[in-house]
């Protein structure tokens, strides 16, 4: 098993932790100018979420979390269940509402997503950062307002709601920010 | 995301700070040659390196050029070009050995070594060494703008290549060491002349302990109570070790936000090449400057006995193997120097990059450098 030490410590390792894996999401390193060099840590649970303050000191080193990031489809879902399938090995890989959380809202057949696999198995997934959705509902729009600064709930093809300006159509196809869930631009067939 | 990949050409800092630090350069200047400092260049590379026990230095392995005659050193014929790093010198050439490398070959007529050690060069961590050499001859009053190397020290307040200002005055002690100090603080960044406290001082008003006298299980209770999560490698009894978490936790961020603060009379087991004043307990004439929670200076009132110094650098090397380090030469030509006789005097270093980031209000020092250590 692979180790990092302080002077591999940074933003974005994911590290391997009491039994658990961590991703370093913090990093300081501080030193008296004669004295020990320390690195005071934040840590981030990638299965549960906490968060854990470390200092070490220069020199300690820890253990590398077996953590491998692939490329899946989604394929489907079925109650609870998200189903991919990873695009190099058509191996199908489950992840519960909970792992997929709010991603849900983006989620369409056929869309290429990030997953994060942790001993193999699948522990969290990132859809791609814009996506493309059909609007099935919203309130009628004025005609001819391109006004962007007004904005109504849609209600779109993956069954979840975005704010969209007010010109926007039932059948339009709206492309999101999955990472803010803004609104971006319409998007011709 | 920026485009790292296309623009990580430019520099890292902006003109206007780049501006700044070459007007502070030359303000530092006028500062000192205005009080009749001479300005004085020192090598960067040196067969020599300061020991300390939390400063690991960079070195080459590159094959020098005759160093000539020395301690420990033997003279060889040039190498040819093009003969380089793990090369084997031929014929009669042999690798100048450095001091405390090969115990293999010391003392013996030379005899072929199968694995000839690979000649270091340090790359220097402060122009200490050399600016003393140089007390010793009799230089006076001297300063430097160095460029300095330290390993593994990359941070908001780290680059591992650093601008370090160092300077001596002989026939000082250290009450006019501070004073000159908190007068160059005064006249570069115009906070307030500085304010005093001893090491003692702001451990009792900010941790409620005697840094000098509290033992080890004090210093891990204090720790505790502040509720610092302590390195799990820390050793129990590094006394220093958790004496310098709480400073880092809990003192140092307290320091200097009013007034400048000089922090003067260190633990003894400090003193690095401080000499250390015989008080009850004794304590290391050593003072450091903060601004703004930032540690900015470092000085001594230098030690000048070299069988003192010896004794130190063989105790540093032995804590330094302890935390798993390489142990570094402990003969060098300081110690030549101060058996010649080095005058009594203080010496000091200031990291000018942080100099520069406090007048700029900059949180890293990235932002007052070209280009730090991931663009170099």
């Amino acid at each position: 098993m692979a180790n990092y030490s302080t002077s591999d410590f940074r933003k974005g390792l994911k590290v391997q932790l009491d039994g658990d894996p961590y991703i370093m999401f913090e990093c300081n390193f501080v030193k008296p100018g004669k004295g020990q060099a320390l690195y005071k840590c934040k840590l981030r649970n990638l299965l549960r979420g906490t968060v854990l303050d470390r200092t070490y000191k220069s020199g300690d080193s820890l253990e590398a979390a077996e953590i491998e990031e692939i490329q899946a489809q989604f394929l489907y879902r079925q109650q609870n269940q998200f189903v991919f399938m990873e695009n190099e090995t058509y191996e199908q890989y489950e992840l519960s509402a909970e792992q997929v959380d709010d991603a849900w809202k983006y989620l369409k057949e056929g869309m290429s997503c990030d997953i994060v696999l942790y001993n193999n198995h699948p522990i969290s997934m990132t859809p791609p950062n814009h996506v493309v959705l059909r609007v099935e509902y919203c309130e009628p729009g004025a005609k001819g307002n391109t006004a962007t600064n007004v904005s109504k709930p849609c209600k779109v093809d993956t069954g979840a709601e975005f704010p969209c300006p007010a010109f926007v159509n039932i059948g339009d196809l709206v492309r999101i920010d999955t990472r803010t869930g803004a609104y971006i631009e319409r998007v011709k067939e | 995301m920026t485009n790292s990949s296309t623009d990580d050409f430019r520099p890292t800092a902006n003109w206007s700070n780049l501006r700044l630090r070459a007007d502070m350069l030359r303000r530092l200047r006028e500062f000192f040659d205005s009080r009749g400092f001479l300005e004085v260049e020192t090598p960067i590379l040196s067969a020599d390196t300061v020991i300390d026990r939390h400063l690991d230095p960079f070195y080459t392995a590159i094959p020098p050029f005759p160093l000539g005659e020395g301690p420990g050193r033997t003279a060889i014929s040039p190498l040819p070009l093009g003969e380089g790093p793990g090369v084997r010198a031929n014929g009669s050439g042999q690798w100048p050995v450095i001091s405390g490398q090969s115990e293999a070959t010391s003392g013996k007529s030379p005899a072929p070594d199968p694995q000839p050690p690979v000649p270091r060069l340090w790359l220097q961590t402060s122009p200490e060494f050399h600016m003393k050499r140089m007390l010793a001859d009799g230089a006076g009053a001297i300063y430097q703008v160095a460029r300095v190397f330290r390993q593994d020290e990359l941070g908001p307040l780290h680059n591992p290549e650093f601008t370090l200002v160092e300077w001596y005055q002989p026939g000082d002690g250290l009450d006019e060491g501070m004073k000159l100090t908190g007068e160059l603080c005064e006249a570069m960044l115009e906070r307030g002349p500085a304010e005093r406290m001893s090491y003692r001082e702001a451990f009792e008003r900010y941790v409620g302990l005697d840094p000098h006298t509290a033992d080890v299980a004090a210093l891990t209770a204090a720790v505790e109570k502040c509720g610092i999560q302590p390195p799990a490698t820390l050793a129990r009894e590094d006394r220093d070790g958790w004496l310098d978490l709480l400073m880092v936790e809990r003192v140092q961020p307290h320091l200097g936000f009013e007034r400048p603060v000089l922090l003067f009379d260190y633990p003894a087991s400090q003193a690095a090449l401080a000499r250390v004043r015989p008080d009850d307990p004794p304590v290391a004439e050593r003072f450091e400057l903060f601004v703004a929670g930032v540690e900015l200076a470092n000085g001594y009132h230098e030690l000048l006995d070299p069988d003192e110094l010896r004794m130190r650098n063989s105790r540093t090397n032995a804590q330094r193997v302890a935390d798993g380090k390489p142990p570094l030469p402990e003969e060098n030509r300081l110690l030549a120097a101060m058996r010649s006789g080095l005058p009594s005097s203080v010496g000091v270093a200031l990291g000018f990059d942080r100099l520069v980031m406090l007048a700029a209000g900059a949180n890293n020092i990235a932002e007052v450098m070209a280009f730090p250590f991931d663009r170099a």
